[in-house]
C-alpha cells in the first residue's frame, strides 16, 4: 500500500484563527495514506475537524504545518482533479440544472457539442432527465444533490470529496443516495473522501473508516469495512451490524469528550 | 382592470383637485385646477419646451446613473474581496455616505460650471455610495462553498470574481441601484432647480418665477410621473434578472 498511496497526509496540523477569539487546533498530526480508487469514510462529531481535514486536501486552506500529496505532488490551491460536493449542495443557484453541470466543462475548455453531449448523459446518470431547465430553488434536496454529484462527476476528477453530502436529506433520500452513490463509484471507480458522522452511512459506502477524536481532531483508529455492497440485505447481516457497533463505541467517546470540551 | 382598482384613489384625488380649486376652497394660484394644468401641459408638449429640456434632464440623469452604477458597483466588489481596498476606501464611504448630497451642487458648480457636466458629477458622487455598499454588502455575504465549488471546477480568481461573486452580490446590488435611481431624480431636479439654464427643475423655477403657475405644475406632475415610471420599469427588469429566486 506504501508505494500505491495516492494521498498521501503526513502529520498535518492545522490551526484555525477565527476573526475574531482564540486560535484552536484544528487538527493534530493527521496522518492518512489512500490508495486510488479506494473510499475511505472520515468519522467523527461534529467539530473534529474531519471537514477542516477535507478542505485541506481541496487545497481550499493552505496547509502550514506537516504535508498533503497527491500522487507525489504536494497541494497547491484547488484543481478539477478533485472534484466536491458539499452538505448544502453549492450549487449556483442563478444556474438551471444544464448550467450548473455545463460550468466546470466550460472551464476546462472542451468544445460546444461534445459538453452539451456530455451534460445529457450525467443529467441522464443522475436521473435528472426533465428537469434540465429547473433553477435550484425549484428543486427538492435529494434533487440539488443530484446535480451537485452529476456537475463534479462531469469534469472526471480523480479524487471525489465528499462533505457530508447526504447530511441535510430526509432518511429514505439518504438511502436511496447513498446506493446511488455506491453504484456511480462501481461504474467509474475513483478515489472517495467522504466525511460524515453517521456510522451506519461509513460503514456502508467505505472500504476504510477513519475515526477521528474531538478537538483537536485526530485519527484515532482506522477500520477496515469492506462489505459486499450489493448485498440487498447488507444492513441485517451480523458482520455489518456488529461492525457498526464496534465503530460506534468508538465514536461515542468522542462525541461525549466533544460535548464536555466545547467552547461555550 | 386590477390595476384600474389600485389606482383609483388617484381618480380621487384628481377629481378632489379640481373641485377643491374650482370651488375655490383654495385660491386657484396655489393650486391650479388639474384640468388647466392638463392643458398648460399640452402647450409647452407642442411648443417643444417640455421634450427639449426633458432630453437634458433625462441625459444628464442617465449619464450620472450610469457612471454611478458602474463605478459604484466595481468598487463595492473589490471593497469586499480584496482587504486593502476596503482598509482604503471603507472610512471614506463611511464618511461621506450620511452627508447630504444637495451640498455638492455649489461645489460641482464651481468645478464644472452651468452646464451638463456638472450635474452629472453632482449624480455620479451623490447615487455612487448606495451602489458601492449594496455591492459590497452583497459580494461579502457570496456563499464560499460557492466560491470553492467555481475553483475546484477550475476557474481562476478573476473568473470565479465574475461567475460567483457578482451574481451572488446581485440582488443586494440592484436594491443599491434602486436607491440610487430615486436619488437621481432628488439631485436632479434640486440642481437644475438652483443653477442650470436647462432641464425640468431649471422649466419649473423659470415658470414658477414667471408666475405661470398652470404650466409649473405640469412639469411638477411630469417629473412625478417619471420618477414613478422609472421606478416601475426598474422593478420589472429587476425581477427579471432575479428570477431564478424563489
Amino acid at each position: 500500500m506504501s508505494d500505491s498511496a495516492q494521498i498521501v497526509i503526513d502529520r498535518v496540523s492545522h490551526l484555525y484563527r477565527p476573526p475574531r477569539g482564540r486560535e484552536v487546533l484544528a487538527l493534530e498530526d493527521v496522518s492518512l495514506r489512500v490508495t486510488s480508487r479506494e473510499f475511505v469514510a472520515l468519522l467523527g462529531p461534529s467539530g473534529c475537524g474531519k471537514s477542516t481535514l477535507l478542505y485541506l486536501i481541496g487545497g481550499f486552506f493552505p496547509t502550514e504545518i506537516g504535508s498533503i500529496l497527491i500522487d507525489g505532488q504536494p497541494v497547491g490551491g484547488p484543481g478539477p482533479d478533485r472534484g466536491i460536493v458539499f452538505q448544502h449542495f453549492a450549487l449556483f443557484p442563478w444556474k438551471t440544472v444544464r448550467g450548473n453541470i455545463l460550468y466546470g466543462l466550460e472551464r476546462q475548455g472542451m468544445e460546444r457539442g461534445e459538453r452539451e453531449k456530455r451534460v445529457q448523459d450525467f443529467i441522464e446518470l443522475v436521473g435528472l432527465a426533465g428537469f434540465e431547465d429547473s433553477y435550484p430553488s425549484q428543486l427538492s434536496g435529494g434533487m440539488k444533490q443530484r446535480t451537485a454529484i452529476a456537475r463534479t462527476l462531469a469534469i472526471d476528477p480523480k479524487i471525489l470529496l465528499m462533505d457530508e453530502p447526504f447530511g441535510a436529506l430526509d432518511a429514505q433520500t439518504r438511502h436511496l443516495m447513498q446506493s446511488e452513490l455506491l453504484s456511480i463509484w462501481q461504474r467509474t471507480p475513483k478515489t472517495v473522501i467522504f466525511v460524515t458522522h453517521d456510522v451506519q452511512e461509513a460503514v456502508y459506502l467505505a472500504d476504510r473508516v477513519a475515526v477521528m477524536s474531538a478537538r483537536p481532531g485526530r485519527i484515532k483508529t482506522i477500520v477496515d469495512t469492506k462489505f459486499d455492497k450489493n448485498d440487498p440485505n447488507i444492513f441485517k447481516a451480523k458482520a455489518f451490524v456488529d461492525k457498526v457497533d464496534e465503530i460506534w463505541n468508538l465514536v461515542r467517546v468522542e462525541a461525549i469528550k466533544a460535548q464536555e470540551t466545547r467552547p461555550s | 382592470m386590477k390595476s384600474l382598482i389600485r389606482y383609483s384613489p388617484l381618480l380621487l384625488l384628481a377629481l378632489a383637485w379640481e373641485a377643491a380649486s374650482r370651488l375655490e376652497l383654495v385660491s386657484s394660484l396655489a393650486l391650479p385646477p388639474l384640468t388647466s394644468v392638463l392643458a398648460a401641459w399640452f402647450d409647452l408638449l407642442i411648443n417643444g419646451e417640455l421634450v427639449s429640456n426633458g432630453w437634458a434632464s433625462l441625459y444628464r440623469g442617465g449619464t450620472g446613473l450610469l457612471l454611478s452604477v458602474i463605478v459604484g458597483s466595481t468598487l463595492g466588489i473589490f471593497m469586499a474581496w480584496w482587504r486593502p481596498v476596503n482598509a482604503l476606501v471603507g472610512p471614506l464611504v463611511e464618511l461621506f455616505y450620511p452627508m447630504p448630497k444637495s451640498a455638492l451642487i455649489p461645489v460641482t458648480v464651481i468645478w464644472l460650471g452651468f452646464g451638463d457636466g456638472s450635474k452629472i458629477l453632482l449624480i455620479f458622487l451623490g447615487c455612487m455610495l448606495p451602489v458601492t455598499i449594496g455591492a459590497f454588502n452583497g459580494a461579502r455575504s457570496s456563499d464560499r462553498t460557492l466560491v470553492w465549488s467555481a475553483r475546484s471546477m477550475g476557474a481562476s480568481r478573476m473568473r470565479m470574481l465574475w461567475d460567483v461573486v457578482v451574481p451572488s452580490a446581485l440582488p443586494e446590488l440592484l436594491s443599491g441601484v434602486r436607491t440610487a435611481l430615486a436619488l437621481t431624480f432628488i439631485l436632479l431636479v434640486s440642481s437644475e432647480l438652483i443653477v442650470a439654464r436647462q432641464g425640468l427643475g431649471y422649466l419649473i423655477g423659470y415658470l414658477g418665477a414667471d408666475g405661470a403657475y398652470e404650466a409649473m405644475f405640469a412639469v411638477v406632475l411630469t417629473v412625478a410621473f417619471l420618477g414613478f415610471a422609472a421606478d416601475r420599469a426598474y422593478q420589472l427588469l429587476m425581477n427579471r434578472m432575479l428570477q431564478w429566486r424563489e
